[in-house]
């Protein structure tokens, strides 16, 4: 069904974002196809060196798995800021990777930590980074056709440090400006990888503040400043709550204390 | 529009019922079933007030389809009564005075129980952190939060 082109089809998972696009219909497909019954997606297992994460795995899923909270800590650090309890027992990963909203958590973190997205579709299965999926807001690297199938994280080693932080209204709001980090080590920093979400059209790898940091101790003040003032001011955007300038000063903030919070 | 047969177990009763598929559960339950105290305030997930428990999962009744709930077992306000943690939060939300106007109570009431079945603290902050998908708009949350913890003490007695 969903490779018939003949008309428009949508898939639908926990649907914790489209139904309300459906109820204030800003989403009008002529078919919704139900994954929700799919038990083969819902699995999270150990593959090698990587979490594999089936696309129905559920929000409080994943916050009760004790594989999640051993081998994927920044994942399991981000997941009680996704909205409240009641959708968290609805929404998918998947589902929030298929729609990535810029604002979402999901989308940054496994940016963050660099994992693979496999999809698949009627002719078959390949495997894109993170890095090359999210696109644009509510755009991915998915062809006409193709599904969320997995999710695949590499395992957190021993060493590796993680942090995490947004800034939000009120508890479970989108976050106005958040970021995900993680670092193979934070004295020196090394490996670091620094993600935003909520501050720009698509998950935002703050590449110059991982050069300025990387080589310097995480409570670094000066790096940490220089940091701070790499953001690119020109990426963010505004809105009727929140201006650009306003973001790129909350970008800062959230910044500093989610390295600071790795240096405890 | 397509209508599908589903059957439910709704309060303790199995039914069956043919719904247009493109039927929201919550509408479905309010006017099908005549089942009212699930209320519908936004249509979108944020206020929390239609959340009604499926499988003992607390959800939002505006944020899935009624053909979704085919085969699965739902519990509304009017039904809480027959949980023994259900029915002392009623009498709680009333001793506490946690309702004024009532549109969130229902939700309210399907979160917390959730939270205590859970085994969830009498701490305030955690009991806020459950409760905060759902809106109170004329009581406040304090009056609301007294309701829960005093439950969660009266079970932890021995």
């Amino acid at each position: 069904m969903i490779a018939d082109d003949t008309q428009t089809c949508q898939p639908l998972a926990g649907g914790q974002s489209l139904m309300p696009m459906l109820n204030l219909r800003v989403a009008q497909p002529e078919v919704l196809v139900d994954l929700n019954r799919i038990a083969a997606l819902s699995f999270i297992e150990i593959q090698n060196d990587v979490v594999h994460i089936g696309a129905m795995v559920r929000y409080t899923a994943l916050m009760h798995s004790p594989l999640i909270d051993k081998h994927v800590p920044l994942l399991a650090m981000a997941l009680p800021y996704i909205a409240h309890q009641a959708v968290r027992n609805r929404g998918t990963i998947g589902g929030s990777v298929a729609l990535a909203d810029p604002a979402a958590e999901m989308p940054a973190v496994l940016k963050a930590l660099a994992a693979t997205i496999v999809v698949v579709s009627a002719h078959g299965q390949r495997e894109i980074p993170a890095e090359a999926f999210f696109l644009g807001i509510y755009e991915t690297a998915l062809d006409e056709g193709e599904l969320v199938h997995s999710i695949k994280i590499p395992l957190a080693t021993s060493g590796h440090r993680f942090g995490f932080y947004e800034l939000a209204r009120r508890h479970g709001d989108y976050a106005m400006a958040g970021v995900a980090v993680s670092a193979q080590s934070i004295n020196p920093c090394t490996e670091l990888s620094i993600v935003f979400f909520g501050v720009a059209d698509q998950p935002l790898r703050a590449v110059d503040a991982q050069a300025v940091l990387e080589g310097c101790a995480i409570s670094d003040n000066a790096a940490l400043t220089a940091a701070q003032q790499s953001l690119p001011a020109e990426l963010m955007l505004g809105d009727t709550g929140v201006s650009a300038d306003t973001r790129l000063q909350l970008a800062r903030v959230a910044l500093k204390r989610a390295l600071l919070s790795m240096a405890d | 529009m397509k209508n599908k047969e589903i059957e439910v177990c709704i309060n303790g009763e199995t039914i069956q019922a043919s719904v247009p598929v493109r039927m929201n559960l919550v509408d479905f339950i309010r006017e099908k079933l005549g089942l009212t105290g699930s209320h519908v305030g936004c249509e979108q997930g944020v206020c929390g007030a239609c959340t009604i428990s499926i499988d003992g999962v607390a959800v939002r009744g505006c944020l899935m389809l009624a053909v979704q709930a085919d085969g699965s077992s739902i519990t509304t306000i009017e039904g809480v009564s027959e949980n023994p943690v259900g029915s002392a939060l009623q009498r709680a939300f009333v001793e506490h005075n946690a309702l004024q106007c009532g549109f969130c109570t229902p939700g309210m009431i399907a979160s917390s129980i959730e939270y205590i079945e859970q085994g969830g603290l009498s701490d305030r902050a955690a009991i806020r952190e459950h409760l905060s998908g759902n809106y109170c708009r004329c009581t406040g949350y304090q009056s609301i939060i007294d309701a829960v913890a005093s439950v969660v003490d009266q079970r932890a007695e021995p």
